[in-house]
């Protein structure tokens, strides 16, 4: 504790120093371009160095928040508090491993306002680490809020060509939730006279009250992570967005959607999550089934690979409300999985994409003969998309999977249907991408992986694979708080039960 | 010693596949096919001291997840049926390694062809050491990404990239079975380990599971899933529809993946988990009635299919169908039995073909073959002692595993009922054909006149013959001439071991795996239920049904004799008798086009109809894009970006509140 900051404060700072050095650069374009690439760099390794020492000092066996730190903010009600446990600790962890390799794939892709661009992936980095470390709820809100502005702008002004068009509809969708989330916070401050997240989650809210403001909670989970019907907005975003942005979209933003659920719905309103479960599992196998279909007909290697997130968010919202200790470990895995492998695909397309300038699967073909290297690293993700054992796709679908089964194993039995078609669009795209003869003239030329780009992808291969070997040191992690969650969440659902047996 | 026999494997693909370029292709094929011969030798090793010496041992080497109450390992489980197939997988491994040598030398992609081997073998020793469902589903699944990648080695042929694909997919379709029943047997067990499953399963016989819709007896549902799996990998009737595609791979990826080893994988499975299905008799019946099935239907198209490889391809098809009918009447030692004769001789008839195919230089059409046994008689040997093991003639290994099959099946029909008939009659018609294309085939390729390149006019020359195998030749730009020429000893080794095999194994192992030192040789591998008494049975069946497997091998053989060395003109009326009958079965029963109509036009109309229609017209149309596309409007009129999204903030707000507004009233109200 330095000044009475813990280390938390630590990983939401370090990134704003750099930002705010980046920002008070002066000189040649060029230098300053150089200045902010590398001063980037270093606050995101930064960053994850400290992450890791965070790391160190991390329980994982303790159910409990960890690391707390309370500093006064906007009132006693309201107050600046921060702290981490088992669900959100991998994700600070990954949130703060993902960015430097974003600075990396972004530096000589981004040529225009590379100053602002490194400000404003810095700046996301705060305001992502935020929202898991947050233990207040208008702390959390405001980080999950905020997040989108960045986003907003990398994908509006670095974006492709319908950058404009993506980023409103992006922005459009999310905020329709987060105006829903608000209200919701404001009732439950109402009600329970605090906005302090380990005494809301100790908070019995009156059954009416929690349908709403699951409902409410829901819309915007729901848009974040996305779940069909409301998946339209991310082929779009990605497709559009830099690959950098591609990356983070895929690998953290989604994620606060299902982190959202874990955090919020499941345990603040445990009733409502019981009712509304079947209606959860309907949307999720229809994901599933639906974006897994779509996927296979896309021409555009991005969007193809955006729909594929959307086919395993659903395994990821199955999971969750299953409340089965499998079901929620494995859907809390498939999330930092998922995180390492659709970032490490949207880096591989953004590879090919600095090379080719298009993204159209109809321009490549056969590039294996020119890229072998590439060609192995992207059969590595493809396989872990299509969640190979041994890969750590694997482990996140198929506790999902068993979860759901013991949930209800209808849900399961469609849901794992899913992996029939994941084969068939992974392995069809790669093939069209990669294999049969190099005939096209323009990729006559295209060179292999640089060295830039294999210290890039090397680090995510070794992680996917020894995360599918070895899952334990982060389902491990999610052990202690599954097993308290399902305890209190049994107990609430019992407290309810007597008590309308004593009202009758 | 077990992590040695599994490991090694494992350390050559890295080698290979990692530092292939610094070692180079020598040095690939040196360090892999090195390791398989050790793990080979140590295979041997252990088979006898489990086999005949202690019993089961269990390696605990890590967790690979826990969670909850599930908890697996990676763990390795040796009894008596896994070092079967450890000898029967690293054997067969180590030979096709070093046949590879001379029949791959001139691929430019050794380090990767081996790699790809290597890795093979490891993920296919995984599966059979496995000591839980999930362990075997990662080897399952690891068999068939080796699969995958092996048969589209030559990824520049679409044909190939287009065999490959179809393998995987078909697979997972089985393997959407295998997971489903997976967690019905956790649901049931509570766990995956097969230690803490078997004892159990007793206590569940009259458990049922509400399983889409309706009740089911737990045991049968858990069974039929997991045979799901089976079947997929196995390539049985319904799911077989990659393993005649498969072909398209290298012929020694053919002899080790696609007949010896990763198909017999489903065999495997349904032994292991003999102690679930004998409690299960409809699941059994299920089996029997498949494989009988798969073995009659596999050996009608084989009847009239031309490319060499595709005819034992559909006879290895056709043979897993005789294996699951072993297994379903409960003749578990039979099946397993014939599983490992015809590792030896189905090894040792693809790398027959392939020293055939790489002495015609890539050909592979029989149609163009002929009269070849005077240029390669070593391999005609070979290919005589395999055809003869895989008809079953008395003596060698096929007689004795293939007939007990048959045998067993007519003694179950007192309590079997219908399905044992029905597997009895389509087993002895199988056989009669067995007999018939595997004899077509070594007339066809090894006797009559040589209807190849030049000797038809005793000349050679490349001009007056535009033989694709021609083309091919210069294209590979060979100097020598084109008279077929015998193998290198690299390639020949390999075939005269396995004959050796294909010669002996039937008769030297016959008696510990189904003869009377079958207690004494499986221990407590195989399970048996209490009334299960085939064994005794198909030893008291009458003389005309031990007999018929031998009258119907040589009808086979000399109907064939009859077409293809004493009249050759016989085939050609017999097609143009019965050209429906002949379509029929050259196109595969035609279940590619249907399966093409059934699913996979659907599911590409479904998908782009989800896509356009539902994504574009209907969520994006009544959503975001009108509301999106009048924000837009304003933008460019406002033109400052600030502006517009101040405006655009609290529009969406404006609309949230609202909304919320009104559904509160509303659903108050």
């Amino acid at each position: 504790m330095m000044f009475g900051f813990g280390i938390l404060t630590g990983l939401l700072v370090l990134p704003l120093v750099g930002a705010a050095f980046i920002l008070a650069q002066r000189g040649d374009e060029a230098s300053v371009d150089s200045n902010a690439r590398y001063a980037a760099l270093a606050a995101t390794i930064a960053t994850f160095v400290l992450a890791l020492v965070a790391w160190g000092r991390f329980e994982p066996g303790n159910a409990g928040f960890q690391m707390v730190e309370t500093h006064g903010w906007v009132s006693d009600a309201i107050k600046f508090k921060l702290g981490v446990d088992g669900f959100s600790f991998p994700f600070v962890v990954l949130t703060a491993f993902l960015m430097p390799f974003c600075i990396l794939a972004s530096w000589t892709s981004v040529t225009k306002r590379v100053r602002e661009y490194m400000v404003a992936f810095l700046i996301l980095e705060t305001l992502m680490i935020g929202v898991f470390v947050a233990l207040d709820l208008v702390l959390f809100y405001l980080f999950f809020e905020a997040g989108l502005i960045p986003m907003f702008l990398i994908i509006g002004i670095w974006g492709g060509k319908r950058r404009v068009y993506a980023s409103y509809k992006f922005f459009l969708y999310t905020l329709l939730g987060s105006v829903l989330l608000l209200l919701a916070l404001m009732a439950m401050y109402w009600n329970a006279g605090t906005t302090d997240i380990p005494t809301l989650l100790a908070h019995q809210f009156p059954v009416g009250m929690q349908t709403w403001l699951w409902l409410a909670f829901f819309a915007s989970f729901a848009v974040k992570m996305p779940m069909w019907p409301v998946h339209t907005w991310l082929p779009d975003a990605h497709v559009e967005a830099p690959t950098a942005g591609s990356v983070i979209l895929a690998a953290i933003l989604l994620k606060m959607g299902g982190y959202g659920f874990i955090r919020f719905s499941i345990p603040m309103f445990p009733e409502a999550s019981q009712y509304f479960a079947p209606f959860v599992f309907a949307l999720s196998v229809i994901a599933i089934v639906y974006t897994s279909l779509v996927a296979l007909m896309q021409e555009d290697i991005k969007k193809l690979i955006a729909y594929s997130s959307v086919a395993h968010m659903g395994f990821v919202t199955m999971g969750l409300f299953t409340l089965t200790a499998q079901g929620i470990q494995g859907a809390m895995f498939q999330m930092v999985s998922h995180g390492l492998v659709s970032g490490a695909l949207f880096l591989c397309v953004g590879v090919v994409y600095d090379r080719m300038h298009t993204r159209e699967i109809a321009a490549y073909g056969g590039l294996v003969n020119r890229m072998p290297i590439y060609a192995v690293i992207f059969m590595v993700f493809t396989m872990a998309n299509v969640g190979l054992p041994g890969t750590a796709g694997f482990v996140g679908e198929f506790l999902t999977l068993l979860g759901a089964f013991k949930a209800n194993p209808w849900v399961a039995f469609i849901a794992t249907s899913g992996v029939i078609l994941s084969a068939a669009y992974a392995l069809w795209l790669y093939r069209r991408v990669m294999f049969g003869e190099l005939v096209k003239p323009e990729l006559k030329g295209i060179m292999d992986l640089n060295n830039r780009e294999i210290v890039i992808l090397v680090p995510l291969v070794l992680l996917t694979v020894w995360y599918g070997i070895r899952p334990g040191t982060i389902l491990d992690a999610f052990a202690a708080p599954t097993e308290a969650l399902i305890k209190n969440y049994q107990a609430a659902l019992t407290a309810a039960k007597t008590a309308m047996l004593v009202v009758q | 010693m077990y992590h040695a026999i599994v490991f090694l494997p494992l350390i050559g693909f890295l080698i290979a596949g990692l530092f292939g370029r610094l070692i180079g292709a020598r040095g690939s094929e040196i360090v892999t096919t090195s390791l398989l011969v050790v793990s080979a030798v140590l295979s041997w090793i252990a088979f006898f001291q489990v086999g005949f010496g202690h019993g089961t041992t269990r390696v605990q080497i890590a967790t690979w997840m826990a969670s909850g109450d599930l908890r697996v390992d990676w763990a390795f489980r040796v009894d008596t049926l896994t070092a079967v197939m450890l000898v029967v997988v690293n054997t067969v491994s180590c030979l096709v390694h070093l046949y590879s040598i001379g029949y791959m030398h001139e691929d430019a992609h050794r380090p990767r062809f081996f790699a790809y081997l290597s890795l093979f073998t490891f993920a296919m020793l995984m599966l059979v050491t496995a000591d839980n469902l999930v362990q075997m589903f990662f080897g399952w699944e690891g068999v068939g990404l080796a699969s995958y990648l092996l048969i589209g080695f030559w990824y520049q042929k679409p044909s190939a990239n287009a065999a490959a694909m179809k393998a995987f997919i078909v697979n997972r379709v089985g393997d959407f079975g295998f997971a489903l029943g997976i967690f019905l047997v956790f649901v049931l067990f509570g766990s995956v380990g097969f230690d803490a499953i078997f004892p159990r399963v007793a206590d569940l016989t009259n458990q049922s599971f509400h399983f889409l819709g309706r009740d089911w007896h737990a045991l049968t549902l858990a069974s039929l899933l997991l045979f799901m799996g089976a079947m997929g990998k196995s390539a049985q009737f319904l799911l077989h529809t990659w393993l005649p595609d498969a072909m398209e791979g290298p012929t020694p990826v053919s002899a080790l993946i696609h007949a010896a080893t990763m198909v017999t994988a489903g065999v495997f499975m349904v032994a292991r988990l003999s102690p679930i299905f004998e409690y299960a008799p409809v699941a059994l019946t299920v089996v029997v009635v498949i494989g009988a099935t798969t073995a009659f239907f596999a050996a009608t198209v084989g009847l009239v299919q031309n490319d060499i490889k595709r005819v034992i391809a559909y006879s290895t098809c056709s043979q897993l169908g005789y294996m699951f009918v072993a297994l379903g009447v409960g003749n578990y030692g039979a099946g397993i039995f014939h599983l490992f004769t015809h590792a030896f001789f189905k090894a040792l008839l693809f790398l027959g073909a392939g020293s055939v195919i790489h002495a015609m230089h890539h050909e592979q059409d029989m149609r163009n073959m002929g009269g070849l046994r005077k240029h390669i008689p070593l391999t005609a040997a070979a290919m005589t002692i395999g055809t003869l093991a895989l008809t079953g003639f008395p003596g060698f290994a096929g007689y004795f595993s293939k007939d007990a099959i048959i045998e067993s099946a007519y003694a179950s029909v007192a309590h079997g009922g219908f399905a044992s008939s029905y597997a009895f009659v389509l087993l002895v018609a199988a056989a009669c054909m067995t007999s018939f294309y595997s004899w077509r085939l070594y007339f066809m390729t090894f006797e009559g006149k040589p209807r190849w390149g030049a000797d038809a006019h005793a000349a050679h020359g490349h001009d007056a013959h535009g033989h694709d195998d021609h083309a091919h030749d210069d294209h590979h730009g060979h100097g020598h001439d084109h008279t077929p020429h015998e193998s290198p000893w690299v390639m020949l080794i390999p075939l005269a071991v396995l004959s050796l095999g294909a010669l002996a194994a039937g008769f030297v192992f016959k008696d510990a795996f189904i003869g009377h030192d079958f207690e004494h040789f499986w221990k407590s591998a195989l399970f048996m239920g209490k009334d299960n008494h085939i064994l005794h049975a198909m030893h008291e069946v009458p003389g005309w049904v031990v007999a018929s497997p031998f009258v119907a091998m040589v009808l086979g053989f000399l109907f064939a004799f009859y077409c293809y060395v004493l009249r050759p003109d016989v085939p050609g009326k017999l097609v143009a008798a019965n050209p429906a009958l002949y379509k029929f079965l050259l196109n595969k029963w035609y279940f590619d086009e249907l399966y093409d109509f059934l699913f996979v036009k659907p599911a590409m109309w479904l998908g782009k109809f989800l896509w356009k229609k539902g994504d574009g017209f209907v969520i994006d149309g009544m959503g975001p894009d009108g509301v999106s596309a009048r924000v837009v409007d304003v933008t460019n009129r406002v033109v400052r970006l600030q502006t517009g999204y101040v405006y655009h903030y609290a529009f969406a707000m404006l609309i949230g509140v609202a909304g919320f507004v009104t559904w509160y009233l509303v659903a108050r109200g």
